[in-house]
């Protein structure tokens, strides 16, 4: 084992700057491969939607031109949809963090009995079905008033990132060094003062990963829109994709450019903040 | 050394910094449940209280008419005996089986090799990992849709390729048959979760120290012994969590059947998601729709005491 270890950094160095070439290159080819089959049906979907015609012999393999006849018929009929999903996603990060922050840093800081309870029932939650929430929440919804509104939607919505959100800032805020806190708190700021002048600005990656995850869980959202709206007074574009899909049947280039016009804030995100995309995926889901 | 005096001290440092200010006498308990209050009140009503209720909502009789008299009464185990007895029922179950099965195993092998690939690290490596997380970071509804126009019969550009390349005489209906409908939805959802499986596996092979993957690799042992016998068994916990995630994530899943084939054709794609929407939202019998979801949650909950046993008995493993 030593001998192996000790012989490692020459044989990588040897190794390495022919291998990289050529192997890398492989790899590289192997990998570009890989992604251009993998994400095949989204170039498909834009470029559907760049083009006039629909059926699959009508449609050139790249865009020639620029036709956004497409574009101006989708944002016709769904830029409103877009908006009531903008309005929605924000409400819901809005309600998931006011109520999620103080949570963790009390579980993370707090010795409280039951600390493992709580923590335990937000992995517990993640085992209960949409659909058995959905079917509950109706009625109830149907008795509080909350059928048909942006609140009763918003604070459904919240609730797909408040359980991910607690885990994700607990696991954060247990590593901010005790010292800190207490200074804050020997200076005479209460627990409040100190969470939001103090522990808040720390946790800020923490906090963005989470707001930004409940961002895309709301705006992905298509159970509790469907559910919980029998008008169209509240209709988020997910909603508005399936029943444009239903009533524009064939129209694939209009269906396509509303499909594109949905996926912008998971692609802007990814591009924007993909250091908080993966420290989500990796967090969330392990501790 | 170093590490123990670490350890010891650690706690101590811990609870002065509890007790300063805080000396959580009983009104400093009480303010700090405060902070605690909200979500946990969140958490009890929008998923506790739908536990309890669904359970309750199984042994009501609901009806359009329960919305005008807000009647529905207990009518024992009728619900029950009628979505049991119901051949749908069991369909659906197969459905749901075979659907988790397949969408998990695909997921896992594809996510797994990916994951191996791209330990190898190349230019562009990271790029290209973060592109693939596109298609499960956009609405399920959407990648739904984008499908449906891509192996739609007629138009769809699946068809015309295979045709194309003589693979297949005739447009093969994808979505449209009975008989295919059911593996074309499990071949999308494996698209959707490549991704998320991709990514935890990365992140836990990348936990594995290189010079044990090496040193398998030197030791003679082929890749395929070096992978079975060596990595795939250091990685027990994060392929636990994979699989677990993955298959509550996938037992429930509603929003794809919908978008691609609302459950047909002639129910070929109904499961126990799909099916407890119809019954409640669509022929308003809540009490039935509640029936199969607490099936649904039975399911999950079965799998949730198999993780967290594999979870403990890991844990007493390692001390």
């Amino acid at each position: 084992m030593s001998a192996l270890t000790a012989a490692r950094p020459g044989r990588r160095r040897r190794g390495g700057t022919r291998g990289i070439d050529r192997a890398g290159a492989g790899s590289l080819v192997l990998g570009t491969v890989i992604l251009v089959i993998l994400l095949f049906p989204l170039y498909w979907m834009v470029n559907t939607a760049l083009q006039p015609g629909t059926s699959a012999a009508e449609l050139s393999w790249f865009p020639r031109t620029l036709d956004l006849g497409n574009f101006r018929r989708a944002w016709e009929s769904q830029a409103g949809n877009l908006l009531t999903s903008l309005l929605v996603a924000l409400g819901a990060v809005a309600v998931c963090l006011v109520v999620a922050t103080p949570a963790a840093y009390a579980l993370a800081r707090f010795r409280l009995p039951g600390t493992r309870t709580v923590v335990f029932g937000t992995l517990i939650t993640q085992m209960v079905p949409g659909i058995v929430v959905a079917n509950a929440l109706y009625n109830a919804y149907v008795e509080l008033n909350l059928v048909n509104s942006y609140l009763g939607l918003i604070l459904a919505d919240a609730s797909l990132g408040i359980p991910f959100t607690i885990v994700l800032l607990r696991a954060f805020m247990v590593s901010i060094p005790g010292e800190v806190v207490e200074a804050a708190m020997v200076d005479g700021a209460g627990r409040m003062r100190t969470l939001l002048r103090v522990v808040v600005p720390m946790s800020r990656n923490a906090l963005i990963t989470g707001g930004l995850f409940t961002f895309l869980f709301a705006w992905s959202d298509f159970l509790f829109a469907l559910t919980l709206n029998t008008t169209d007074a509240v209709k988020p574009v997910t909603l508005g994709i399936y029943e444009y899909i239903g009533a524009h049947v064939g129209d694939w280039g209009a269906v396509m450019a509303v499909a594109t016009l949905s996926s912008i804030p998971a692609a802007v995100l990814l591009v924007v903040a993909q250091k908080y995309v993966a420290a989500g995926i990796s967090g969330g889901s392990i501790k | 050394m170093t590490m123990m005096v670490n350890r010891t001290s650690a706690p101590a440092v811990r609870e002065r910094s509890q007790g300063v200010g805080a000396g959580p006498g009983r009104r400093g308990r009480l303010a700090q449940w405060l902070f605690v209050a909200p979500a946990v009140l969140y958490m009890l009503v929008f998923f506790g209280y739908p536990l309890v209720r669904n359970v309750v909502m199984s042994f009501q009789d609901y009806t359009p008419a329960t919305y005008f008299t807000g009647e529905a009464p207990f009518t024992g185990l009728e619900n029950w005996w009628a979505v049991l007895t119901d051949e749908l029922f069991a369909s659906s179950l197969w459905h749901t089986l075979l659907f988790t099965v397949g969408s998990l195993v695909g997921q896992f092998t594809i996510g797994m090799a990916l994951a191996l690939f791209f330990s190898r690290r190349f230019p562009l490596s990271g790029v290209m990992r973060s592109l693939l997380l596109l298609p499960w970071l956009i609405p399920m509804v959407v990648a739904g849709t984008v499908w449906r126009r891509v192996l739609d019969q007629e138009t769809g550009v699946v068809n015309e390729a295979l045709q194309g390349l003589g693979v297949v005489s005739s447009a093969i209906p994808w979505l449209s048959s009975p008989d295919h409908a059911l593996i074309s939805v499990i071949l999308v959802n494996i698209w959707i979760g490549i991704p998320f499986n991709m990514v935890i596996l990365y992140g836990g092979l990348q936990e594995i120290p290189r010079e044990v993957r090496e040193a398998a690799l030197l030791d003679g042992a082929g890749p395929f012994r070096a992978f079975f016998g060596v990595i795939l068994p250091m990685m027990k916990p994060v392929v636990t969590v994979v699989l677990v995630l993955g298959f509550m994530s996938t037992v429930k899943i509603l929003d794809l059947i919908l978008a691609l084939t609302n459950g047909g054709p002639a129910h070929a794609t109904e499961t126990l998601g799909t099916y407890t929407y119809q019954l409640s939202f669509l022929q308003l019998d809540f009490g039935q729709g509640a029936v199969v979801g607490n099936v649904l949650i039975l399911i999950s909950m079965v799998f949730a005491v198999i993780y967290l046993r594999a979870n403990r008995d890991g844990l007493e493993e390692r001390r």
